[in-house]
């Protein structure tokens, strides 16, 4: 006796939680009936294998069929076919548009290619996530990135419009879409301390302030695309370094005001010139394609190794911080005052994130 | 009444693409009804066409009204080449042509071909205006309500009850036309769809007429089914139940206008009935017929009233014409003599109904069934009903004698069936012998009594019990003894119905599914030999199927059976059974006995080792499930019974008969002569086999109930989450071990996995319970089994459930200790707090209760379902390149969660799906039917030449179920309807051909498309707004939800 045939169908489509999540994993149906047996579903409900396969079997074929949906979320939600509650199609969608942290870390910043998508056994055997979910999630930031590529307006609600996720998801898609633009490097060795958090963080400031979408609202890929007059105008805050006088009064006052606040107060005094250094050449060189992609590794290069090398607490990075931009103000030859506060409002805030273990 | 169609097309959306090179469509929709079509612009490279035509305008005759159904086809528009089609929508305008339903069909359709499936949506609008033209001769019948629902629609009152109407058309079958071999399959099955289409719509107009023959304005238990004979023809026949209705206006109506009994009894009298069809009969008498005292020395002949008909089928058991029986008093005999009389007027006093006003029913004799096996290659003039219209009077011809065997001059719970296997037709019908009121028969009943409960001197409960036939000439051993409950009347020990639980009835415990399973190998064997073949095997096969269901009842510590139904399904080499039933402990039945076993040689000490371990299994068994049903009679000792009647035989309510072509009828005995009830004799491994298979089928697991009645007896606190589905499996048997044992156990198996299956998967309702569980069983192929189950899963209370089902105990105790002075008002105080006017609690909160069951918290739901509302909103608000807002809305607060929730539905078609509920049953828990919009009744196919690409069988059909279920709700939406009761699925004929990669797939279901709204809305509609707005606001409530 051999079922040719087996199939449940309800008037309101059900979804198993767990078994959605094993399928999103990318478990096939005989591992996915192994893993549900493991987690002791048959004692709990008294149930036989045969049930459990069919069940699963059937799960998987809904969940077959709802995928095409749900590669156009709006369509899932005006769709005849499968009758599921609000709430559910909600879950439906964050679910399957959710990825992992180890996976995302490698592609974060990547060309959403065809290459990159050939290295992607490559990923699946390092972080341990089957190839099938790898290849989910990566068509999935490639669809986002498409349908948001051309589109007018904040990138975070055209996600989120297009795509119907969470504000959480759709900032972190956000994030994605833009490090896939920008193409910023993540993958060295010394960011691997970074997480994904980090850097959805920075992209989230980077898209607030960096972008053209930060000074006009009517242009094409505002959000996506980094200011090029802005990065161009950059390179005059040169000035506060090559200019020897400009450098020793900054740093003189910098050294008034935070002395005696400022546990790691000697090695600053020391440094500040490297610093300062660093981190207007950062802004120099953003001109060039290149340097805006190493923009993560040329930080963490420039500021955060030295500061972490002498050990400074993350509360003296901040005053350090706070005092190096705002007194900037009080320079009398520096003219560029604007350009300043938006390169170095976005940096401080970026730069304490990136500082940490 | 000639009438005015008028369609507008308005737009489509998620069109597929036609055109490669520019990933877009060209589309435009052709609109067809009768001979005349009307075209759209074609608009151009889009997905989302926005036609926005005029208004389409059709002038058509009534009949064609009835008849032909809208046809709206999508095509590519193509320069060079032929156009493509996209898809097709069939519309039945049917509920637009009577005045109480929908007054327009508008919504977006799903756009079906029977290759593809749904391709995208169309949004059409649909009116009727019909002209007022009484002078002509009328073909058509305008006007005529059609229910599926087996009981009267809950917002209507039956004011007569004229009885059955049938009828039967015959067509060619489009895919054995000649036409068939050169045209494409698509061609095939729209033709196909369309011929169903349009018999359907003939059928239903023709039997409209009946019913307006006979001056009713409704037909009540409409069932429609295809016969695909194939070479033969296409057969669509229908059968239900001709009813005069009256729509209830207000919620007072619902009351019963009470008058006194004695003036109920004054105003009876009998009025001239105004049926030119009918004669008239004697005075009518009150019907006090529960006051009489037992007198059997008054002797009745039974002749003596029954007139003309002529039965020629007289069964065999020696209670036919001219046996004149005693009868119970003077009272009854009256009674029967003129409901008899209003009856047999009819020519079959049947009723397709399955629940009946209160007092309608007065006894219930048993089940009747008949069963005829046909060649369809016999038939002289196939293209012609009459050879069909013979083989059905003959089955019914039948069944009205074993009712009358039985003591009954009417049939209830009816119902008709067949099975074909290439040119061998079973012809089947059943139902359950009755005595009713005839009050209800007639026309001239008072106004306002109807609702009343005519069982004011009857006791509640045990009334339908009380054998309606001659004790002391009976139609079949029986065991009798004085009602438990009134102790006046003798009941049965044991009863089968084919009817749903009557609501008054008192029952101990809770209720249960039972099956019995049966398959039998049959030689392959051509035309005449292959009918007398399957004609030998149907007596052992009714046999055993009721001897299981009688052990199965036993073993389950119950005395009763409703919903009874048995199939006998016919294929190449084996026959195959399946009975499923209700089963119940009634309190006014005696307490059923228990099993034994009996070894044939009980020399051998192993073997007697044996029989007792088994029989003590048996008791176990007994003994745990009266516990898990808890049923907990109240021990009633000897004395208050009485003696037990003379002569304590066997039972068996089952009277049947199988008829070859010949006429020959067979009727069996089913006492098993002069054994013992129920005593199993175990004299060989067959008989072996069937005890163990007795005891291998398992019990629903805890929380779980099942039932194939509309309700389950002993739950009454429904919440209101409901799951209607439809699960559908296939098993191939390995053609080398079929002997009936195996094909047997495989059978059983396969039944029993699927239930185990429903249970897990419905797991997250628990406490729930499975209704109206449907099983249907074919045979597609030579080595195939395939089974068919839809059901509603039901959620209910647990905590009030226990509760309910301890005082209905206490009530049960305290009305056994009664003395019978007091009985005559126990069932009185019974009726008036544990019965039917509100079976169910108000619904409570119905959005906690759904949101609860579902596994995530209820906050994360909350949460999620508030984005998408959210978004809708922002979607509406927010254009592209609008200001930026760094997100803002950050998780809205408890209070605006709250508004966007209760917020009904934006009005623009587009935003969302509204909820449509779906359920075989005819209510639904929670929640008040305020209108209903017209009988769905819908045909399809589907087919394909990629099997495998559309992920096998497997996945082919599961498409395809869920597109016949959207494709229901659509049509429901669009006549203005949130839910589709009594929807069946009465055909699934599943054919696949793995070689070529083919399979196709032919659906047929029906169901009364309904308005429901919640009942803890209707609070607030009543007092806040006139009823006329609930339409809008309950769909709009329930799209939220």
């Amino acid at each position: 006796m051999t079922s040719e045939l087996d199939i449940f169908v309800g008037n309101t489509t059900l979804i198993d939680e767990e078994v959605y999540r094993l399928w999103l994993d990318g478990y096939s149906v005989s591992d996915a009936v192994a893993l549900r047996v493991r987690a002791g579903i048959l004692e709990q409900t008294g149930a036989t294998a045969a049930v459990l396969q069919s069940d699963t079997m059937d799960h998987y074929r809904t969940f077959h069929m709802l995928e095409r949906l749900l590669h156009a979320p709006p369509k899932l939600l005006h769709q005849l076919v499968f009758q599921i509650p609000p709430s559910r199609q909600a879950l439906l969608i964050e679910r399957y548009y959710a990825f992992d942290e180890a996976f995302v870390r490698e592609v974060l910043g990547k060309k959403l290619s065809k290459g990159t998508k050939k290295d992607l056994d490559d990923i699946s055997a390092k972080t341990g996530i089957t190839l099938k979910s790898c290849r989910r999630q990566f068509d999935n930031f490639k669809r986002v990135f498409k349908v948001v590529e051309e589109m007018r307006g904040s990138l975070a609600d055209n996600i989120q419009q297009h795509f119907l996720f969470s504000d959480r998801l759709a900032r972190d898609y956000a994030a994605i879409v833009f490090f896939a633009n920008n193409r910023f490097e993540t993958a060295k060795k010394k960011l691997q301390y970074l997480s994904f958090g980090d850097f959805a963080f920075c992209a989230e400031l980077m898209i607030q302030n960096w972008t053209l979408g930060a000074v006009d609202s009517q242009v094409d890929d505002m959000d996506m695309d980094l200011d090029k007059e802005f990065l161009q105008d950059l390179k005059e805050l040169k000035v506060l370094v090559a200019d020897k006088d400009l450098l020793d009064l900054h740093k003189s006052l910098v050294c008034t005001a935070l002395r005696g606040k400022l546990g790691v107060f000697s090695e600053m005094e020391a440094n500040f010139k490297n610093l300062s250094r660093g981190l207007v050449n950062v802004a120099a060189k953003l001109t060039h394609n290149k340097d805006v992609r190493d923009l993560f590794v040329d930080l963490v290069e420039k500021f955060v190794e030295p500061c972490r090398s002498d050990h400074w607490p993350l509360g003296d990075v901040r005053l350090f911080l706070n005092q190096y931009s705002v007194t900037v103000h009080s320079l009398d030859g520096f003219r560029h005052q604007a350009l300043w506060d938006r390169y170095m409002d976005t940096l401080r805030g970026c730069l304490l994130r990136l500082y940490h273990d | 009444m000639p009438g005015k169609l008028k369609v507008k097309i308005v737009a489509g959306r998620h069109l597929p693409v036609m055109d490669r090179a520019s990933d877009l469509t060209d589309a435009f929709v052709e609109v067809k009804f009768g001979n005349t079509t009307f075209k759209t612009d074609v608009y151009l490279k889009s997905l989302n066409p926005q036609w926005n035509s005029e208004w389409f305008k059709f002038e058509v005759d009534d009949e064609d009204l009835q008849d032909e159904p809208l046809q709206i086809t999508v095509l590519d528009h193509d320069t060079y080449s032929a156009n493509d089609a996209i898809g097709k929508v069939y519309i039945d305008i049917d509920p637009l042509l009577y005045s109480e339903a929908a007054t327009v069909i508008s919504g977006w359709f799903p756009i079906y071909d029977t290759i593809h499936g749904i391709r995208g949506e169309i949004n059409v609008v649909v009116k009727v205006d019909l002209f007022n033209d009484l002078n002509r001769f009328r073909q058509s019948s305008c006007g005529v309500k059609f229910f599926c629902t087996t009981s009267i629609p809950k917002c209507y009152r039956a004011v007569i009850i004229h009885g059955f109407v049938e009828e039967l058309v015959v067509n060619e079958d489009p895919e054995y036309q000649w036409i068939d071999r050169i045209r494409t399959p698509r061609a095939s099955n729209e033709a196909r769809q369309r011929l169903i289409s349009l018999m359907s719509g003939e059928l239903q107009r023709k039997i409209g007429l009946k019913v307006l023959e006979m001056r009713g304005n409704a037909v009540v238990g409409y069932l429609q089914c295809f016969d695909l004979e194939g070479e033969s023809g296409l057969v669509v026949r229908a059968i239900g139940t001709a009813c005069t209705l009256d729509k209830l206006s207000s919620p007072a109506a619902f009351l019963p206008a009470c008058n006194s009994p004695s003036k109920e009894m004054k105003e009876l009298p009998f009025n001239e009935d105004p049926n030119p069809n009918t004669h008239s009969s004697g005075p009518s008498t009150p019907l006090k017929n529960q006051t009489y005292s037992f007198s059997p020395s008054k002797s009745y002949s039974r002749q003596s009233s029954s007139s003309d008909t002529d039965l020629s089928l007289t069964p065999k058991t020696g209670m036919g014409s001219g046996s004149a029986g005693k009868e119970g008093g003077p009272f009854k005999a009256l009674l029967r003599q003129q409901t008899q009389s209003a009856l047999e007027q009819r020519e079959f006093p049947f009723f397709t109904l399955t629940a009946f006003p209160p007092g309608f029913l007065v006894h219930v004799g048993g089940v009747v069934s008949a069963r005829s096996v046909k060649l369809l290659d016999r038939i002289h003039n196939p293209d012609e009903p009459e050879t069909r219209d013979a083989w059905w009077a003959e089955i019914r011809q039948e069944i009205k004698s074993h009712a009358k065997a039985l003591g009954c001059h009417a049939v209830v719970g009816y119902s008709e069936s067949t099975s074909i296997c290439e040119e061998v037709c079973i012809l089947s019908a059943s139902g359950t012998a009755a005595v009713l009121n005839p009050r209800f028969l007639q026309d001239g009943t008072v106004e306002g009594c109807l609702e009343q409960r005519i069982e004011e001197n009857l006791p509640a409960g045990c009334g339908f019990c009380h054998i309606p036939y001659d004790e002391l000439n009976m139609p079949f051993p029986a065991h009798l003894t004085y009602c438990y409950n009134c102790r006046k009347q003798k009941v049965p020990d044991v009863l089968f119905t084919t009817i749903d639980l009557p609501t008054d009835a008192t029952v101990v415990g809770k209720g249960c599914l039972i099956q019995a399973r049966l398959c039998r190998l049959k030689k392959k064997a051509q035309a005449e030999a292959n009918a007398t073949a399957i004609s030998n095997l149907l007596p052992f096969m009714e046999y055993e199927v009721h001897t299981q269901l009688m052990n199965k009842l036993k073993l389950k510590g119950m005395n009763a059976l409703f919903g009874l139904r048995i199939q006998i399904t016919v294929g190449e080499n084996m026959l195959m059974g399946l009975a499923s039933a209700t089963a119940v402990y009634l309190a006014a039945l005696p307490m059923p006995g228990g099993i034994q076993i009996a070894g044939k040689t009980p020399s051998d000490g192993s073997y007697e080792q044996h029989i007792s371990h088994m029989q003590k299994k048996i008791s176990d068994t007994i003994a745990k499930n009266k516990e898990l049903y808890e049923i907990n009679p109240p021990e009633i000792s000897e004395e208050i019974i009485g003696s037990p009647i003379p002569e304590p035989k066997q039972r068996s309510r089952l009277l049947r008969s199988q008829s070859e072509s010949s006429d020959e009828v067979t009727e069996l005995d089913l006492s098993h002569g002069k054994k013992d009830a129920f005593v199993l004799e175990i004299d060989d491994t067959d008989a072996m086999e069937d005890v163990h298979s007795l005891l291998t089928d398992v019990p629903p697991p805890s929380g779980f109930y099942s039932c194939n009645t509309e309700i389950m007896p002993g739950i009454n606190n429904w919440t209101s989450e409901i799951q209607m589905f439809t699960s559908v499996r296939v098993i191939r048997l390995s053609s080398l071990n079929l002997t009936n044992q195996a094909l047997n156990k495989n059978f059983n198996d396969l039944c029993e996995n699927l239930l185990k299956s429903l249970y897990f998967k419905l797991r997250s309702m628990i406490p729930c319970c499975l209704c109206h569980v449907n099983f249907t069983v074919s045979l597609p192929e030579d080595e195939l089994i395939q089974v068919t189950v839809t059901a509603v899963a039901i959620t209910f209370d647990k905590n009030q459930a226990l509760q309910t089902t301890k005082t209905h105990i206490e009530k049960s105790l305290q009305r056994a200790s009664t003395d019978n002075e007091e009985l005559l008002q126990f069932p009185l105080e019974l009726c008036s707090d544990s019965l039917p006017s509100h079976p169910f609690p108000p619904a409570k909160e119905h959005l906690e209760s759904a949101r609860s069951n579902s596994g995530i918290p209820a906050a994360q739901r909350d949460r999620c379902s508030s984005w998408i509302e959210l978004i809708k909103l922002k979607a509406q608000t927010i254009r592209r390149g609008s200001i930026k807002t760094t997100v803002t809305v950050e998780k809205a607060s408890p209070m605006g969660e709250g508004n966007f929730r209760n917020r009904s539905a934006p009005p623009c078609a587009n935003s969302t799906v509204g909820v449509v509920k779906m359920t075989p049953l005819s209510f639904i828990p929670g929640a008040k039917i305020t209108k209903y919009l017209g009988i769905i009744n819908m045909f399809f196919i589907r087919e394909t030449t990629s099997l495998r690409e559309e992920g096998g069988v497997s996945g082919f059909l599961h498409a395809f179920i869920a597109e016949v279920f959207a494709m229901v709700r659509a049509h429901v939406a669009a006549l203005g309807g949130n839910a589709v009761v009594s929807y069946i699925m009465k055909q699934c004929v599943f054919m696949e051909n793995p070689n070529k990669n083919q399979a196709q797939c032919l659906i047929n279901v029906s169901g009364d498309a309904v308005i429901f709204v919640r009942e803890s809305e209707l609070e607030v509609i009543s007092t806040q707004q006139p009823t006329a707005n609930c339409q809008q606001s309950c769909a709009g409530g329930e799209v939220t939800t």
